[in-house]
């Protein structure tokens, strides 16, 4: 079966939409119902909330030697801030699930495939 | 028979045979290539022989052969072959499908030119990528055609395609008709599309041999209005495109140059698109479920009704536009209500909502319904000015030099002989 990424992407400097405390509270409360739904109909594989992106490091080879630098990979001012892994029929299928992850975090969501190596 | 009756009939009748393959196989490249396997057969048979009884169903065998030497060949997919031929016997391809939704044996069957339709104008494609896969598969316009179309060089057209299939494979875009709950938006997505590879064509000649965009939206959307009679609005746009269509030859006049609607010589108007229209246009109405497309049909309608300009219902019109205003609230729909409040109520009353409306500035068609409404104010020097910034920004070399003749005419007769005001 198909597999998707559903990321939330945090843009540097730029706050997330302020929120009350209820509305956080609905907000957690609906990733748990969708997470729990996602369990119950078997296209949940892995989901991860990031550290911020200050924390990464890069490692690469350079002579032989390890070079270990500080910061993340790319200069982009857009990071990953969490994800969730599915299986999914089809693209269609992986749209519900991503529209109903933007109605409990409230951002906007990317969904992008896995790379199928075998059928 | 020659080479280009082939292409035609080619052209009419591959979309159903690309989409039982792509139905059959779940590839577009093979579909791709035995269509055009079999368009090289049939340009040496039918040559000599002529065209076989059933095109379409010659295609399609043809075709399927070819994918499945292709697959044996390539010693791949047992799977694909298998199921291809399990599709096959449900699904003979010697005679000839029902159109749409039918009822066979109590089970709803779909014609694969539908689920087509949706793979193509998946709103996760570009729009450019809608556009182009849709003439490309469902059309059967070659790259070139679809390149020469759009003015894209086929370079350019042709990594577009592949990008496009790169993500239906990639992405697992489904080869199926959307659920009810998604229909609605998905439907539109198609509409739209169809709607703008009309009005690509609008003020396109179609050169001889060359499929023209406009009959090319109008043979998919006769196609889409039949298989989903149960949509107003599928049924809306075929009759908006056959109303606006019937007015192409009296668009341009001997020399090339466009003739604006007041000006037209209504007897050069399509009366068998018109009637055809109108039908549509009905049935409509008789449906009651009301929406953008049946509307602006609605609107032509009324025009297609006038034996002048000036006999038009504009009040009619009004109404129709306030209707459309209502479901479609874009400026662009309110710059066109204006034209006709300026027909009921005076061009000094259009020329206050036109200049109320805000956010058109980079549009030409704001510019040049302002110009006009200046001049019939009897301010004809700034209406120039108007009309000559509305060609700068016009679309079309064909709308830009109208609006540039019409200023500049209208700067010799605004510049008063003899002395005038400072």
């Amino acid at each position: 079966m198909p597999q998707y990424m559903l990321s939330v992407h945090m843009v540097e400097g730029e706050a997330p939409p302020m929120r009350t405390e209820e509305d956080m509270q609905l907000s957690m409360k609906r990733i748990g119902e969708l997470e729990t739904d996602m369990k119950a109909k078997g296209a949940w594989v892995f989901s991860a909330r990031m550290e911020s992106h200050d924390t990464a490091s890069v490692v690469r080879r350079v002579d032989g030697q390890r070079v270990v630098s500080d910061g993340p990979f790319t200069e982009s001012k857009e990071h990953m801030g969490g994800f969730y892994i599915i299986n999914s029929a089809d693209l269609d299928e992986a749209l519900d699930w991503a529209e109903r992850t933007v109605e409990a975090t409230g951002m906007p969501i990317q969904v992008w495939p896995f790379f199928a190596t075998a059928q | 028979m020659d080479a280009d009756a082939i292409g035609r009939v080619f052209r009419a009748e591959s979309g159903r045979s690309m989409a039982t393959l792509i139905g059959a196989f779940g590839d577009i490249d093979l579909a791709e290539d035995a269509v055009q396997e079999a368009f090289a057969v049939a340009l040496n048979r039918w040559a000599v022989a002529g065209p076989p009884a059933n095109p379409g169903g010659w295609i399609t065998t043809t075709a399927r052969n070819k994918a499945l030497d292709r697959l044996r060949r390539e010693r791949r997919g047992h799977e694909l072959l298998a199921e291809a031929a399990r599709i096959v016997e449900v699904d003979p391809v010697a005679g000839p499908s029902g159109e749409g939704h039918a009822e066979e044996g109590g089970v709803r069957v779909t014609d694969d030119r539908l689920r087509l339709i949706f793979m193509c104008c998946h709103p996760a494609l570009s729009l450019d990528a809608q556009v182009a896969l849709t003439l490309r598969l469902l059309g059967g316009l070659t790259t070139e055609q679809v390149a020469a179309a759009f003015l894209v060089a086929v370079p350019t057209m042709a990594q577009r395609l592949v990008r496009a299939k790169r993500k239906i494979a990639g992405a697992h875009i489904p080869f199926r008709v959307p659920p009810d709950h998604e229909l609605p938006g998905r439907v539109a997505a198609v509409l739209g599309v169809l709607y703008l590879v009309y009005n690509a064509g609008a003020d396109q000649p179609a050169g001889p041999g060359e499929p023209s965009l406009r009959a090319e939206a109008i043979r998919l959307a006769r196609l889409l209005a039949a298989l989903m009679p149960d949509d107003a609005e599928a049924v809306g746009l075929l009759a908006l495109l056959l109303l606006t269509e019937s007015r192409q030859a009296a668009r341009f006049d001997d020399d090339g140059a466009l003739v604006l609607l007041a000006d037209q010589d209504r007897s050069r108007w399509s009366r068998r698109l018109i009637r055809e229209g109108h039908d549509l246009v009905r049935a409509c109405l008789r449906r009651d479920q009301p929406g953008p497309y049946q509307v602006q049909a609605a609107i032509n309608a009324v025009h297609a009704d006038a034996s002048t300009f000036a006999d038009t219902d504009w009040r009619q019109i009004v109404q129709l536009y306030d209707h459309l205003l209502a479901l479609d609230p874009s400026p662009v729909v309110a710059l066109n209500r204006a034209i006709a409040v300026a027909e009921v109520e005076g061009p000094d009353a259009g020329l206050a909502v036109v200049e109320g409306l805000g956010g058109l500035d980079g549009y030409h068609a704001w510019h040049a319904t302002r110009g006009e409404l200046l001049v019939r104010t009897g301010q004809v020097t700034e209406g120039a000015t108007a009309l000559a910034r509305a060609a700068d920004l016009a679309p079309t070399s064909a709308t830009a030099d109208h609006l540039r003749r019409r200023a500049d005419d209208l700067r010799l007769r605004g510049e008063p002989v003899g002395g005038g005001p400072d």
